[in-house]
C-alpha cells in the first residue's frame, strides 16, 4: 500500500478489450470514473458497466476474496479486483487486462480451463486403497494438529489463476503444470490420511511438472491469499528425490478411529444429513 | 518418473563438477603459489609437466570423470533451456537423441584423448 492520500478523485481506466469472435486482436480502450475512498477495482468495474459501456465483460462472484473468480492484471500485477482498493494503488491511472498465460473469453474474463485440467490432473483429493471405507465410512481419520500444519496454508488455494498468470515458466511452456497444480500435489501427499503419491509422482515428476520451475518466487509474491506456492514446488522437489533413492519412509495411513467407548450421544446434536453423492 | 531421475544426476553432477573443477584450477592456475602437480616448477602447461601429469593414470580418470560428469550436466541444463522455448514434441524428441549422440561422440573422443595421451606419456 503506498501513501497517497485518499480522497475523491478522477482515475483513468485504461481497459484491454477484446472479444475473440469480433475483435483481431486486444486493444486499449480509456475510462474515466470518479473513484471514491474505499473504492474497489471490482466497484470501479461495475460503475463503468453501469455508467458507461454495459458491454464490458467481467467475472466475479462473492466480492470478498473468496471466491477467486475475479482475477485479472492489474497496473501489471495478477490479482483479485474484488480485493485490490484502487487509491491504495494509484491516483491517476489503472490498467487493466485478463490474466496472462490463459486464454481470454472476453474482456478481462480468462479461460481457466487449462487450470482446472492440471488441478484435476494431480488427484486432488484424499487416494486411499480402503475403498469401501471412503464409501461408506465407519469413523474419523485421525490426524495430530502439527500434521494438518504441514500442508495447511496450502489448503488456501481458491483457484484464481494468479500464480498461473505471473509464472515466467508457464509463460514459455503451457504444458507446464504450474504453481497452483504442484502445490496442491503437495497438500494432498502430506495429508497424513492420504495414500496416493506413486500416482501423483508420475505426473509431478514428469518432464513438465515440478523440476521445470526456476524458482523466481513470483507466485508466492502475487497470490492474494498469502499461500506459498513456490515453496511447496521445492518441498514436492525434495519428496521426488528422496523417493528416487528410496528415503523416504512413507507411512500408511491409518485407518478410522473406532467409536469412543463408555461415551453416549448429546440427544441434542442432530444426525448427519444423509451422503449426496 | 523419469526427469526426477535426471533432474537428480544433474544437481549431483554439479557438485561434483565444484570439486573436480576445483582441483583442475588449482592445477592449472594455482601452480605459482601451491605447486601441486607441477614437478618441474614454471608453467603448468610446460610440456615437462605435462607429461609428467599424464604418466599418473589417476590423472587420466579424473579428467575423463570430469569430461563425462560436465557433458551431462552441460547438456541437460542446455535441454532444459531449449524445452522452455516451446518447441513441438517432434523437436524435443530429436533434440534428446541429438544431444545423446553428441554427448557419447564428444565423451569417446575425449577418452581416447585421455588414454591415448596416458599411454604416449608413460614411453617419454
Amino acid at each position: 500500500m503506498t501513501d497517497i492520500e485518499q480522497k475523491e478523485t478522477d482515475i483513468a481506466f485504461y481497459i484491454r478489450r477484446y472479444v475473440p469472435e469480433k475483435d483481431a486482436k486486444p486493444f486499449w480502450q480509456e475510462f474515466t470514473l470518479h473513484v471514491e475512498p474505499g473504492m474497489t477495482v471490482l466497484d470501479g468495474l461495475h460503475r463503468i458497466k453501469q455508467t458507461q459501456d454495459p458491454s464490458l465483460c467481467i467475472r466475479y462472484s462473492c466480492r470478498m476474496g473468496v471466491c477467486g473468480s475475479c482475477g485479472m492484471l492489474i497496473n501489471g500485477t495478477p490479482t483479485l479486483a474484488c480485493n485490490t482498493q484502487i487509491l491504495h494503488l494509484t491516483k491517476s491511472r489503472l490498467t487493466l487486462a485478463s490474466l496472462p498465460n490463459f486464454e481470454i473469453i472476453k474482456d478481462l474474463v480468462p479461460d481457466l480451463t487449462s487450470l482446472f485440467s492440471k488441478h484435476r490432473d494431480i488427484r486432488p483429493y484424499i487416494l486411499r486403497e480402503d475403498k469401501e471405507e471412503m464409501l461408506n465410512p465407519s469413523g474419523e481419520l485421525y490426524q495430530h494438529p502439527d500434521e494438518l500444519l504441514n500442508y495447511l496454508q496450502f489448503t488456501y488455494c481458491i483457484k484464481c489463476g494468479c500464480c498461473m498468470a505471473a509464472c515466467p515458466t508457464l509463460a514459455t511452456d503451457p504444458e507446464y503444470l504450474g504453481p497452483q497444480a504442484i502445490p496442491q500435489g503437495y497438500r494432498f501427499s502430506t495429508d497424513t490420511r492420504d495414500g496416493g503419491f506413486a500416482l501423483r509422482k508420475e505426473i509431478v515428476g514428469s518432464a513438465h511438472g515440478a523440476f521445470r520451475c526456476h524458482y523466481a518466487g513470483e507466485c508466492s509474491n502475487v497470490c492474494p491469499k498469502g499461500v506459498d506456492p513456490a515453496r511447496a514446488i521445492q518441498l514436492m522437489k525434495r519428496q521426488l528425490v528422496l523417493e528416487y533413492f528410496h528415503l523416504k519412509k512413507w507411512q500408511k495411513p491409518g485407518g478410522p478411529l473406532g467409536k469412543p467407548e463408555h461415551a453416549e450421544r448429546k440427544p441434542e446434536v442432530p444426525d448427519a444429513p444423509p451422503f449426496t453423492v | 518418473m523419469k526427469e526426477t531421475k535426471y533432474w537428480t544426476w544433474h544437481m549431483f553432477a554439479g557438485v561434483i563438477i565444484l570439486v573436480l573443477l576445483g582441483l583442475h584450477m588449482i592445477t592449472m592456475h594455482l601452480n605459482t603459489i601451491l605447486g601441486l602437480f607441477n614437478p618441474f616448477g614454471g608453467e603448468a602447461i610446460e610440456w615437462a609437466n605435462v607429461a609428467a601429469r599424464g604418466k599418473l593414470v589417476i590423472y587420466a580418470v579424473f579428467y575423463i570423470a570430469l569430461l563425462g560428469i560436465a557433458l551431462y550436466h552441460g547438456l541437460y541444463g542446455f535441454r532444459t533451456i531449449l524445452f522452455e522455448l516451446g518447441l513441438k514434441r517432434g523437436t524435443q524428441k530429436f533434440i534428446n537423441v541429438l544431444f545423446v549422440v553428441v554427448g557419447l561422440g564428444l565423451f569417446v573422443i575425449g577418452t581416447w584423448a585421455a588414454i591415448k595421451f596416458q599411454t604416449v606419456a608413460q614411453v617419454i
